[in-house]
């Protein structure tokens, strides 16, 4: 081919400007969002092993962990059911309202947590529709494990929903209708064909949702009352050491909720990978 | 014999996935939200406006705005250089950067909060060289933005991110062989394709900003008319069983979030015509 009259095109920037754009956004990403992570670790160990294991075995520790946990596993099953019911209805059927109902589920992400918190003590709280009606029968639910549920099951709501949809929409039903066809019941048609295509996209939509469980604040701060070694959670927990200037027991049990974050971060490469080959 | 033509698929299950699914939703999400608008709407014009026109509400509210549409900004240009070395260049270490960017979405609010003051603090590692310089942080409406940007950037990154991955390196080529220089291309030509994703990702980081609380209460000290965020107020009217005022607060931020949301739709929605037309 000839190159008559024709210049080189840059197809880059100068090597400067490329070397100036990636320390700039690698140290930015270190800056701003690197070492909030880091230094809740290096606090955590300030005062040696002894002291970090102390803080996170002491007794309301491990009352909030044992909280924070059943909260997780009501919550996480509850969503599961949920998603895979919601994904089921919107990627295999057409019906009025498909659209309407898609939107409604994302309605916890963009609500305050604190209004996430709000919304059931309006409902259930002293003054709210139910409270009267619960106070006579002696049930109480904010300020309560019933109350904490509740508030996480909303924001943590749309995570499964949210992952199974588009896998589900991009696989298509040919496999299933074929197992139908072939004269699988509901059940097996569900255990041997949806079940193993959507695992590991089902399983990423769990591990958000456990995250979020684990590490939700605004929202139980707002209805749990704070009660000590009773409807503490592993952040109110966090909350209550640093405002007791307890601040390495604080970061201590705040290291047990990053260790969290970090596993999802590893185990989110781990199964983006996973579809990826799961789809070719 | 009568044949039902009109039957959608073979697939099984759809009412109760689909039942299920309403009547979940409908439970934990649709009714209690109701609620706010109800105890707004029982609660008599004059009360609303008295409380959401008292001045330290409006204080709170101009904290909260102010705050989050600093830190979008902030958010939209630093996310813009770490999406753009991202998908652009190669360079050692790159697919950690990209992992890295996630932590904020992973992280839990208030671990991230005490983690954010005790660098900020005026004793803390950054805090220190700041305060002689005459920079307050913490305690002070910089370091709302400050928390407001960690939590903000990976809405921004996740954004740009796929819209620089496809963007069109044909046209880019053109324009540099037409003689545009680096960096009338860029502007010219690759900014206006990224304007969207950019618009999203602002809208994205602010409307979360707005009601962010866990990572803003820390850090921000909580001083009424100075460093008040509105979520804030909810609890505080809360705290005095004021529940009608807490609804007014939250209706006026639902509606604040929901107006976000809708510019998101529609500025998607612009870009989407945008590209088909060109396309076309």
């Amino acid at each position: 081919m000839s190159a008559v009259g024709r210049k080189r095109v840059p197809r880059t920037e100068a090597r400067w400007v490329r070397w100036v754009l990636i320390s700039l956004a690698v140290g930015l990403t270190i800056f701003f969002i690197v070492l909030p992570l880091a230094a809740v670790f290096i606090q955590a160990f300030d005062k040696g092993w002894a002291v970090w294991q102390a803080a996170v075995t002491e007794e309301n520790a491990r009352k909030a962990i044992f909280l924070s946990l059943m909260v997780t596993g009501i919550a996480v099953p509850l969503n599961v059911v949920f998603g895979l019911a919601a994904a089921w209805a919107i990627t295999r059927f057409q019906f009025k309202g498909r659209n309407l109902l898609l939107t409604l589920i994302d309605i916890p992400f963009g609500v305050s947590p604190v209004v996430s918190g709000l919304i059931f003590v309006l409902v259930f709280g002293a003054q709210g529709w139910l409270g009267p009606w619960l106070a006579d029968r002696d049930i109480q639910i904010i300020f309560a494990v019933p109350g904490i549920v509740l508030a996480t099951v909303f924001v943590t709501f749309p995570f499964v929903a949210r992952e199974l949809i588009p896998l589900m929409q991009s696989q298509g039903s040919e496999e299933e209708e074929a197992a139908i066809v072939l004269g699988a019941t509901a059940w097996q048609m569900f255990r041997r064909v949806t079940l193993p295509n959507i695992k590991w996209g089902l399983l990423y939509g769990v591990v958000l949702c456990t995250a979020r469980s684990l590490g939700e604040f605004g929202a139980v701060s707002v209805v749990s009352g704070h009660i000590r070694g009773l409807t503490n959670t592993i952040p109110l927990h966090v909350e209550i050491l640093y405002n007791e200037y307890n601040y390495t027991a604080a970061f201590a049990v705040a290291s047990l909720l990053s260790v969290v974050a970090v596993v999802t971060l590893l185990l989110k490469k781990v199964l983006e990978w996973k579809t990826r080959e799961a789809r070719t | 014999m009568q044949l039902h033509f009109k039957r959608p698929g073979i697939l099984p299950g759809f009412w109760p996935a689909y039942c299920y699914s309403v009547l979940y939703l409908t439970l934990i999400v649709l009714i209690p939200l109701s609620a706010v608008f109800l105890k707004t709407a029982t609660a008599g014009w004059t009360k609303i406006w008295h409380t959401i026109s008292s001045p330290r509400v409006v204080a709170a509210y101009e904290v909260s705005f102010g705050a989050s549409l600093a830190a979008a900004l902030a958010s939209v240009v630093i996310g813009f250089v770490i999406a753009w070395a991202l998908e652009r260049y190669e360079f050692p270490g790159k697919s950690i950067v990209d992992a890295l960017v996630d932590i904020p979405f992973a992280l839990p609010t208030a671990v991230a909060g005490i983690s954010l003051t005790s660098l900020y603090a005026p004793s803390g590692w950054l805090g220190r060289y700041l305060e002689p310089l005459g920079i307050k942080v913490a305690f002070a409406p910089l370091g709302i933005t400050v928390a407001l940007v960690f939590i903000g950037l990976p809405f921004v990154v996740r954004s740009v991110q796929p819209v620089l991955e496809d963007a069109d390196h044909e046209v880019e080529e053109a324009a540099s062989s037409l003689g545009a220089g680096r960096w009338q291309v860029f502007w010219r030509v690759l900014f206006p394709a990224f304007r969207p994703a950019l618009l999203t990702g602002f809208a994205l980081a602010f409307a979360r900003g707005l009601g962010e609380y866990g990572s803003v209460v820390f850090i921000s000290g909580n001083l009424p008319m100075k460093t008040e965020i509105a979520p804030l107020l909810i609890i505080a009217k809360l705290e005095e069983y004021d529940y009608a005022g807490a609804a007014a607060i939250a209706t006026a931020m639902l509606v604040a979030s929901f107006l976000m949301l809708l510019l998101i739709n529609i500025v998607q929605g612009r870009s989407r015509r945008f590209m088909e037309t060109k396309l076309s």
